[in-house]
C-alpha cells in the first residue's frame, strides 16, 4: 500500500489538532482504549464535557495544561485506500521551528484557515515555509464554516485571499476546500450543510491526492559510510536519491571526479543487478577510488562543487545569528566548517518583501552567503533536495541553529568576476590593509592571506572579508 | 516490484543506522528481546551486511524476565555471533527488591537506574532503541534522534529540531543520544514486517496454554516458582498469548486462539485496543509516560 506523508499547519487556534482529531475518531480508526483516554481526558479539557478531539494529539503535559500545541505529534493511521502519516503542527509563532520540523517531512500539507478570520500572517508564514521545506501539494482548508452560517461569501472572499497568497509562492498545486472540524462538515464526507461546494471531502482529496515521486535529472548517490568486513570487500553505502545504477554503469565519484564501473550492487542485505530511488545500497567499484563518507556517486547529471553559495535560512535557535560567525554545516552526508560570509536580507513574512537584516533572530528566514572550510559536493535544492538542504550546528551548544537550502551554488568563475582590482590598500584605523592577488594579504604583526567575497548581485562594487584578528568580525569594504 | 510503504520504512531505518554508526562515537543497541528489538536487529544486520553491527547490544535484565525471552535472547546472539551484553543491578537484585512489593520504584531501580548505570559504565554516546510514535501520545511527540542532557533526562519543550534526513549527532561531554530508527512504524507494520521477513521472536508471542492468574483485568502468567499468588488465588491453564513483553509479574497476556503468524496478525488487524493496555506500568496518571522519560526511562 501506498504511504502518504502530510501536515497540518496554521495559525493557533485555527482548529489543527480538532481536524486531525477528528478524521480519526470518524473514520473509527481509534482503537478502543485511546477513545476512552479521550472521553477521560475531556471531562477535565476545555469543551466542557464534549469530545475535545484535539486531546488526541497534545500529547504533552504542558500542551493539555495549556491548551496549546508546542511540539508536532506524529499519528498513524489508514483507510481502505492508503497509509498515512500525518504531522500535526504547532500554531504558535513561537513554535515555528516545530512547524518547520513537521514540513521538512512531509509530502503535502494541510494548510488551516479560519472562515472567520482569514488569511493571517501565521497563515502566510506557514505556506512560506512548506514551499521553503520543498513542499509541492497544498490543501486549504477554511475552516469554522460553521461560524460563518456556511456562507459561501465568506468562502470564496478567503479563497482570493489564498489564490493570492498561492501566486506570490508560486505554489504548484492546491485545493481550496470549507470544512467545520469540529462538526465533521466536508472532513470524512461531503455535509449538507454547504450544497454550494462541488469538490471533495477532505478525507477524500487525500486519500486520492497524486504525489508525483520528485523527478531529479541522473543518479545521486550520497555515501554515507565504507564498508570493509575484510580485505576482500570495499563496498560504499548510502541511499539512492535520484535515478537507478545497475551493475556495470560507469559512475563518477565527486569530488574527486574519478569514474569507476559498478561491480556489485547489494540492496540492504540481498544482492541485486539494479536498484532504484530510494533503496538502500551498498555498491562496489572495479577499481580503487578515493571515496570516503561526505563523498557522492553520480552518473549522467552535472553536481556542482562548491566553496561558497547563495542560502536561504529559516533560523531556529535563540541565539541570534552573527554575520561572521562560523559553525557546523551538515549538508548531504557531509559535514564541515562554514561561515556565514554575509546576510543578504531579511524575508518579511507577511508580504514577502526584503527587509534590511540588521538583526536575524528566531523563525526569521533569510537570504545569505556561506563560505565552507573546503569545496563541498553540492546543488541547488530545486534540482537534487538532498544536495540542496543543510542545517547550520552551533559550534558550542551544538543546538541545530537553523535549515536551509542552496538557492546557488557560486562557481569559482563567479567569484573571480570581481568588479575591484586585485590589488589595492584599504585604509583602516590602524593603518592599511593591502589587499593582494584578490586576498587580505598581512596586516600589522600578523602576515596572513585571508579570502575575500565580493558583494554578490546589485550591491557591485564591493567586498567583504573576515577580519580574524579583530574577534571574528567582519567587516564591509564599497570601493 | 514496487516500492511500498514497508520498504520505505525499511530504507528510513537503515539509513538511521547507518548515520549513527558513522558519526557517533560509542553506540549501542538497546535490546529488549521483545518483538520491536527482533526488528532492531534484523534491520541492524541488513543496514551493514556483509559488515557485522559495528556496536555491541545491551540488555538491562531485572531478574523477571520470562524464562523463554532469556533463553531467545541467547541462543539469538550465539547464532548471529553478535555481542551482547547483559547488564544485572546485582546490588538491588541481591537486597530483594521485586515487583510484587516494590511496585513503581522497582521499574526506577532494575530498569531505569540500571540502564542510566549501564551507559554510565560503558561510556556510551548514542543508544538505539525500539520505541514508536504510535505507542503513546508523548511519544508521538518525540523525535528520532532524541537529545538527553548529563542525567539522561528528556526535556520535551526544547527538542532539537529535527530537519529532513540531517540528523544532528553532535553532543558535549555527558550528553548522550537515543536513536528510534522505527519512531514511524505501527504496530501493524511491525508485525507485517516480521511476516515478511521471517524474523524470529519470542515463542510468548503466539497463544499455548500456560498457567495464568486473572488480576484488576490482567491475566498474568505464573513464570516461576517466585510468583506470588493472593489468598485464594490458584493458577489456571489458558491459552493465552502476550502481544508486548516485559517482567512476567508486570505483563498481562490476552486469551486468544493464534498460535502462528497469520492468525497473531489477523487478530492484531481487528484488535480494538492499543498494545499498551496490557503494560501495567502505563496505565497510570495521563502523562506518566512523559513524566518516566523525563527521568530518564529510555
Amino acid at each position: 500500500m501506498e504511504l502518504l506523508k502530510f501536515i497540518t499547519c496554521g495559525s493557533v487556534d485555527d482548529g489543527k489538532s480538532t481536524l486531525i482529531g477528528h478524521i480519526l475518531y470518524d473514520a473509527k480508526l481509534l482503537y478502543a482504549d485511546q477513545e476512552q483516554a479521550l472521553i477521560l481526558d475531556s471531562r477535565v479539557g476545555s469543551r466542557g464535557g464534549a469530545i475535545d478531539y484535539s486531546l488526541l494529539l497534545d500529547g504533552l503535559t504542558a500542551e493539555r495544561e495549556q491548551g496549546i500545541t508546542i511540539d508536532v505529534a506524529y499519528r498513524y493511521f489508514t483507510t481502505d485506500r492508503r497509509s498515512f502519516i500525518v504531522a500535526d503542527t504547532p500554531g504558535h509563532e513561537e513554535y515555528t521551528r516545530n512547524m518547520a520540523v513537521g514540513a521538512s517531512f512531509a509530502d503535502l500539507a494541510v494548510i488551516l484557515v479560519d472562515a472567520t478570520r482569514g488569511v493571517l500572517a501565521q497563515t502566510k508564514r506557514h505556506a512560506r515555509i512548506c514551499a521553503l521545506m520543498g513542499i509541492e501539494h497544498f490543501a486549504f482548508a477554511v475552516n469554522k464554516m460553521d461560524l460563518t452560517g456556511y456562507s459561501e461569501a465568506s468562502f470564496r472572499d478567503i479563497s482570493k485571499q489564498i489564490a493570492a497568497l498561492s501566486d506570490e509562492l508560486r505554489l504548484s498545486e492546491k485545493v481550496i476546500i470549507p470544512v467545520s472540524a469540529t462538526e465533521g462538515d466536508n472532513v470524512t464526507k461531503l455535509g449538507g450543510n454547504m450544497p454550494w461546494y462541488t469538490g471533495k471531502a477532505l478525507l477524500d482529496f487525500l486519500e486520492t491526492a497524486e504525489i508525483r515521486a520528485a523527478a531529479e535529472q541522473g543518479f545521486v548517490m550520497p555515501v554515507q559510510r565504507v564498508c570493509r568486513p575484510d580485505h576482500t570487500f570495499r563496498g560504499f553505502q548510502g541511499q539512492i536519491e535520484a535515478g537507478g545504477v545497475a551493475v556495470g554503469d560507469e559512475i563518477t565519484a565527486n569530488p574527486s571526479g574519478e569514474t569507476a564501473i559498478v561491480k556489485s550492487i547489494h540492496i540492504a542485505e540481498l544482492s541485486a543487478s539494479e536498484a532504484k530511488p530510494g533503496q538502500p545500497v551498498t555498491i562496489q567499484l572495479d577499481r580503487e577510488v578515493d571515496v570516503s563518507r561526505g563523498c557522492v556517486f553520480s552518473r549522467s547529471t552535472e553536481l556542482k562543487i562548491a566553496k561558497e553559495l547563495a542560502a536561504t535560512l529559516l533560523w531556529m535557535d535563540e541565539k541570534s545569528l552573527i554575520s561572521g560567525h562560523d559553525y557546523l554545516i551538515k549538508l548531504g552526508t557531509r559535514l564541515l566548517p562554514a561561515v556565514v560570509a554575509g546576510i543578504r536580507d531579511k524575508v518579511d513574512v507577511n508580504t514577502g518583501e526584503e527587509l534590511p537584516a540588521d538583526f536575524v533572530g528566531k523563525n526569521d528566514i533569510v537570504r545569505c552567503t556561506l563560505v565552507l572550510s573546503e569545496p563541498a559536493v553540492l546543488d541547488e535544492f530545486r534540482l537534487h533536495k538532498t544536495l540542496g538542504a543543510f542545517i547550520l550546528i552551533d559550534r558550542v551548544s551544538h543546538a541545530t541553529a537553523a535549515c536551509g537550502v542552496v538557492e546557488k551554488a557560486v562557481s569559482p568563475a563567479d567569484q573571480s568576476k570581481r568588479q575591484y582590482p586585485d590589488s589595492f590598500d584599504i585604509p583602516i584605523d590602524r593603518g592599511f590593509l593591502h589587499i593582494r592577488d584578490g586576498k587580505a594579504a598581512g596586516f600589522g604583526a600578523r602576515d596572513e592571506s585571508l579570502p575575500v567575497h565580493p558583494l554578490g548581485g546589485e550591491e557591485g562594487n564591493g567586498f567583504r572579508l573576515l577580519c580574524l584578528w579583530e574577534k571574528d568580525a567582519e567587516v564591509e569594504y564599497a570601493i | 516490484m514496487p516500492f511500498t510503504h514497508l520498504d520505505k520504512l525499511e530504507a528510513e531505518a537503515i539509513y538511521i543506522f547507518r548515520e549513527v554508526a558513522a558519526e557517533c562515537e560509542r553506540p549501542v543497541m538497546l535490546y529488549s528481546i521483545g518483538k520491536d528489538s527482533s526488528v532492531m536487529l534484523h534491520l541492524a544486520l541488513k543496514a551493514f551486511y556483509p559488515e557485522k553491527p559495528p556496536f555491541p547490544f545491551l540488555h538491562i535484565d531485572t531478574g523477571w524476565k520470562f524464562q523463554e525471552m532469556t533463553a531467545f535472547r541467547d541462543k539469538r546472539a550465539a547464532e548471529l555471533g553478535v555481542n551482547m551484553l547483559v547488564y544485572r543491578n546485582e546490588k538491588a537484585i541481591s537486597e530483594g527488591i521485586n515487583p510484587f512489593d516494590h511496585g513503581a520504584a522497582y521499574t526506577d531501580i532494575l530498569k531505569t537506574q540500571a540502564l542510566k548505570a549501564a551507559l554510565e559504565q560503558y561510556g556510551f554516546t548514542a543508544a538505539f532503541g525500539g520505541g514508536r510514535r504510535d505507542e503513546e501520545k508523548s511519544r508521538a511527540k518525540e523525535r528520532i534522534f532524541s537529545f538527553r542532557n548529563e542525567r539522561h533526562a528528556w526535556d520535551p519543550k526544547n527538542q532539537r529540531p529535527e530537519m529532513w534526513k540531517l540528523y544532528n549527532t553532535k553532543i558535549n561531554k555527558g550528553e548522550s543520544i537515543r536513536v528510534f530508527p522505527i519512531s514511524n512504524w505501527t504496530e501493524k507494520d511491525v508485525w507485517q514486517y516480521i511476516a515478511r521477513e521471517s524474523i524470529p521472536i519470542v515463542p510468548l508471542y503466539f497463544a499455548a496454554e500456560r498457567p495464568v492468574v486473572c488480576r484488576d483485568g490482567n491475566i498474568i502468567m505464573a513464570d516461576d516458582d517466585r510468583m506470588r499468588f493472593l489468598p485464594g488465588e490458584k493458577p489456571a491453564v489458558k491459552k493465552v498469548r502476550f502481544r508486548t513483553l516485559g517482567c512476567y509479574p508486570l505483563t498481562g497476556g490476552v486469551e486468544s486462539e493464534a498460535d502462528t503468524l497469520e492468525a497473531v496478525i489477523a487478530e492484531t488487524l481487528s484488535a480494538a485496543t492499543s498494545e499498551r493496555t496490557s503494560r501495567v506500568i502505563d496505565n497510570e496518571a495521563a502523562g506518566s509516560m512523559e513524566r518516566r522519560k523525563r527521568e530518564g526511562y529510555f
